[in-house]
């Protein structure tokens, strides 16, 4: 039986698949019941999922087999039903206590973290010596890092006009832009044709068997 | 007059044909392994045998064929390296993805028991906070692995309390919350060494962590960051086998680009010549 469902399972990605790809040649039926069905079953899937492994075992479990110790979880799981009131019209204005003591702690938190390891640390690592390295290639690279940290943030100065040595810095700073946005370009292309490798490594391994999985 | 366009279709057929290919009549094309995919692969053979080290599975199907062929990989590296590993994940398909892996390599590694040599902890809600509650008392946080099984009575987790018992940190990330937590929480403010695998997508947005400060230590990019470690340890997998047909993508598409920059300009001039 177990081997039924397997395969049965492999022949529905599939089909799947090919109607999920259908959309590449034009919209059609197929490919809207494949969506449709992928977003209901996501859905259903994460309500179920958020019960049993978030719910259960951080409240109601704890809160069935010793309450005394755990009351204090009842305090999250009030906020949580006021977060719900956003569905009633008339006491929508109670979810506003829940999201700002949410927006508020998370703000406080990640604040910290953030000037630590996004603008210390990193400005911190910019600040080097760039012609102190153990071949030239490196030397070449520690130059291009400063050059390319300073005449970037100036392009983002915008309270000076950008002319004179000012304004050559900034354009500078466009040209360093433009190579990290292709950069960027050339990684999110590999990503996905990645996907593309993946779904034909399933449909010529798994499904057909043509090649090794 | 009008400029001359192609049927983006043609271009989805060139990729499928040219992706297909390859998979199927394999080039064995050279894999060229980079200081980053070193960097990693040093860190877990510099880590003294019997160290514990924690693996982050914090991505779901979506991101399967870049970020599963280096978690295979990782922990095919460490089970030979005979380090304990602990399993977490900030996504919740993590864990599913983690025992995937798991059941998959069971039969290579006979001898590594659950519970001693691995364990998988499975996912806990919260990113940052998590992170930041595991550094102060881990138990405190995952009072039970995946199974239910608690913690006190799973062997290895005996003398884990904290990020000072754990040797490295690896996040397998797809998104947030993924490796910018790990590195804020676990590398910058209890300073544990973090590396980790991230998709091409994110890899741009990750790669200033790669430092002098040393907040990544190493980072595998996307499907040939993967190739690259497989080749490492000397274990071909699927990242191996899908670098033919992902050079012969990039290979169609710059060759498109060319393609397309030609038209452009040529239709350029002759709208010149027509005004």
């Amino acid at each position: 039986m177990t081997h039924f469902f397997n395969v049965f399972g492999i022949w529905l990605g599939a089909a799947f698949t090919f109607a999920i790809f259908s959309f590449l040649y034009k919209d059609n039926p197929f490919y809207k019941v494949a969506e449709q069905i992928f977003v209901g079953l996501s859905a259903g899937y994460w309500f179920i999922y958020t019960i049993f492994n978030i719910l259960i075992p951080n409240l109601f479990l704890p809160l069935s087999t010793d309450f005394a110790a755990n009351w204090i979880k009842l305090i999250p799981a009030f906020l949580g039903v006021l977060m719900l009131m956003r569905l009633v019209p008339n006491a929508e204005w109670m979810s506003r206590y829940p999201i700002a003591l949410l927006i508020g702690t998370t703000s406080g938190l990640a604040f910290l973290r953030y000037l630590k390891s996004d603008v210390i640390n990193q400005i911190t690592a910019t600040m080097i010596n760039p012609f102190v390295g153990n071949n030239w290639v490196t030397v070449v690279g520690q130059i291009l890092l400063v050059v390319g940290t300073i005449t970037g943030v100036i392009y983002f100065y915008f309270s000076k006009k950008h002319e004179g040595a000012f304004g050559v810095s900034a354009k500078i700073g466009i040209y360093f832009l433009m190579v990290s946005f292709g950069a960027a370009f050339g990684y999110t292309a590999m990503a996905r044709v990645s996907l593309l490798i993946g779904r034909l490594q399933f449909l010529l391994g798994d499904w057909l068997g043509i090649i090794s999985p | 007059m009008a400029a001359k366009t192609l049927d983006r279709r043609w271009i989805f057929l060139f990729l499928f044909i040219g992706v297909a290919l390859p998979l199927i009549f394999v080039i064995g094309l050279p894999i060229e392994t980079t200081e980053n995919v070193r960097a990693v692969y040093q860190m877990v053979e510099d880590t003294p045998a019997g160290s514990t080290v924690l693996i982050s599975f914090d991505y779901d199907p979506a991101s399967k064929p870049e970020l599963h062929p280096m978690g295979r990989a990782l922990l095919q590296h460490c089970f030979e390296k005979d380090l304990k590993v602990v399993i977490t994940a900030l996504w919740p398909m993590g864990v599913m993805m983690a025992n995937d892996i798991l059941d998959d390599l069971q039969p290579s590694y006979p001898n590594k028991v659950y519970g001693q040599d691995y364990v998988n902890m499975g996912f806990k809600a919260g990113g940052m906070v998590t992170i930041q509650a595991m550094g102060k008392h881990f138990k405190g946080i995952y009072t039970t692995d995946s199974n239910g099984t608690p913690v006190e009575n799973i062997p290895m987790m005996k003398h884990i309390d904290n990020f000072e018992n754990i040797a490295f940190v690896i996040s397998l990330s797809a998104g947030a919350p993924g490796v910018k937590e790990w590195v804020q929480v676990a590398g910058d403010t209890y300073g544990r060494q973090v590396s980790s695998g991230v998709t091409g997508v994110s890899v741009s947005s990750v790669m200033p962590y790669v430092n002098e400060q040393k907040q990544l230590t190493g980072l595998l990019a996307g499907l040939k960051g993967a190739a690259e470690y497989e080749y490492l340890i000397g274990h071909p997998g699927t990242a191996t086998s899908g670098m033919d047909a992902q050079s012969l993508a990039h290979l169609i598409i710059i060759i498109f680009i060319i393609i397309g920059n030609i038209t452009y300009w040529r239709n350029k001039k002759k709208q010149k010549k027509e005004v």
